[in-house]
């Protein structure tokens, strides 16, 4: 299982990346290989505000359904279309081809302006092995 | 059993295209025998078990006093005195249990010998090409619905043409010492034909889609066999009577209280287990099981709604998807069926 080491993560299995203004936001491996193969992927419309720990989406699996978390507050600027044709691409690359959605941050322009909630990969993967 | 081996997907397009192997060795095996074993069966069973002949199988159910399911069973006549009865793990105390009781004053056997077996399915239409060169039996002679004692892979097993997938298949009940073996030898004849390892999540969206009931979701003590629409498994005409006879004779003609019914949805989200089903806008059933169909690609459910939900003038159907009615079209199960060669 990985744990990108430059990612931050939520307790909910989302990771986010952060690029100047810009976060892209995904779930984590752990979440894809828990879940097991993603049917279907609702995400917010492009131009939506989302909230830190608020649902804005929902990830269908052949098991379960879950509620998708924005870690971040913001505009969202970018969705993954391809995730509308396959879904799967969550499955084979959670942290690439899988991201489902982009955010401009509403606080700042960087790392440090980013919710207290956030996990380091460390602690994500301690919170992962508390859930195996 | 693991909920999946890799990607169940895979798993399940495997066993619609080449093969899978399945692990069922927690199913229970309850053997009955003796003179009275076939009018013991008849007694406690909603089928005609006498009439079915040595060799062959019969899908049934085991009933309550009030018509209610108590399992749905595969029962093999594996000789002429000797029957395997194959429950559901969850429900196998209960059913041997239930034997016992119901065989009271029948020359008749039952001896739970769930320990004693494991069972090891292969499924897909490459499955007979994969397990013929391992066996002594003549597959070619083994219609569905028919088993043989012989030997797969060199170990004794109880060979039957059966299965939970809507593909050709068999089931092969060994010893559990022998299961490994078997299991391997099949895994490997079968790679260059591309058997997988399959797991619950295959085998469960495989036989959602051939339109098969899994007790606890389509079947329970509050639904009978009627409701279900398998009434064709109970033989009322049996002369001597059956538990749960009377109640099951007046469902049979009575006006059904629900109806087991398919549907196709159009959007991409998943009905799931106990969703409501809405008739304009009313709730009028309920979501037994649901997937997104790996064959078919859409979402696909086993509902129970009011009989009123599919007469004319047929209302709009709409599946409650967490508070967003999602429109869904009545269809007739299977919604999958094998082409047969």
């Amino acid at each position: 299982m990985s744990v990108p080491a430059e990612l931050r993560y939520t307790t909910e299995h989302e990771w986010v990346a952060v690029d100047g203004p810009t976060a892209t936001v995904g779930i984590t491996d752990f979440a894809a290989r828990s879940l097991g193969d993603v049917v279907y992927v609702s995400l917010p419309a492009e131009g939506a505000a989302v909230t830190a720990e608020e649902p804005c989406g929902e990830v269908e699996s052949t098991k379960s359904v879950s509620d998708l978390y924005s870690p971040v507050d913001g505009e969202v600027t970018d969705i993954n279309a391809d995730l509308e044709d396959d879904p799967g691409l969550v499955n084979a690359d959670p942290y690439g081809a899988g991201w489902m959605f982009k955010v401009r941050l509403a606080t700042g322009t960087g790392e440090a302006d980013l919710p207290p909630g956030l996990l380091s990969p460390a602690e994500y993967e301690e919170l992962t092995k508390e859930s195996d | 059993m693991p909920l999946r081996y890799g990607s169940e997907t895979a798993e399940h397009l495997a066993v619609r295209r080449a093969a899978g192997l399945f692990d069922l060795s927690h199913m229970g095996e309850i053997a009955v025998g003796g003179p009275d074993a076939a009018a013991a069966l008849d007694h406690a069973l909603t089928g005609q078990l006498s009439a079915v002949a040595p060799g062959r199988a019969r899908y049934t159910m085991m009933c309550a006093e009030d018509g209610g399911v108590v399992d749905d069973l595969v029962v093999y006549r594996t000789g002429d005195q000797e029957f395997l009865v194959v429950a559901n793990a969850s429900n196998t105390a209960v059913v041997g249990a239930e034997l016992r009781r119901r065989s009271a004053g029948f020359d008749a056997r039952i001896d739970d010998q769930t320990d004693d077996y494991a069972l090891v399915a292969i499924q897909g239409p490459e499955a007979a090409g994969i397990l013929a060169p391992l066996t002594d039996v003549d597959l070619s002679a083994l219609k569905y619905y028919a088993g043989r004692r012989g030997s797969v892979a060199g170990r004794p097993a109880w060979l039957a043409r059966t299965g939970y997938t809507g593909e050709d298949g068999f089931e092969i009940f060994s010893g559990p010492d022998d299961a490994e073996p078997i299991w391997n030898a099949l895994a490997s004849a079968g790679k260059a034909a591309g058997v997988v390892p399959a797991g619950l999540a295959a085998r469960d969206t495989l036989r959602l889609e051939a339109g098969m009931p899994l007790y606890g979701n389509e079947l329970g003590p509050d639904v009978t066999p009627y409701d279900a629409g398998l009434g064709r498994v109970v033989k009322l005409e049996k002369p001597d009577g059956f538990v749960g006879a009377a109640a099951l004779a007046e469902r049979a003609t009575a006006e059904p209280r629900k109806v087991l019914t398919g549907l196709t949805l159009t959007t991409r989200r998943v009905p799931r287990h106990g969703y409501a089903v809405l008739a304009n806008g009313r709730e009028c059933g309920i979501v037994t099981s649901g997937a997104s169909s790996p064959t078919l690609g859409i979402p696909i459910a086993m509902v129970y709604l009011e009989p009123a939900a599919i007469r004319d003038p047929k209302p709009a159907l709409a599946v409650d998807i967490r508070g967003r009615a999602e429109p869904a079209d009545p269809t007739d199960l299977p919604f999958y069926r094998r082409s047969r060669a």
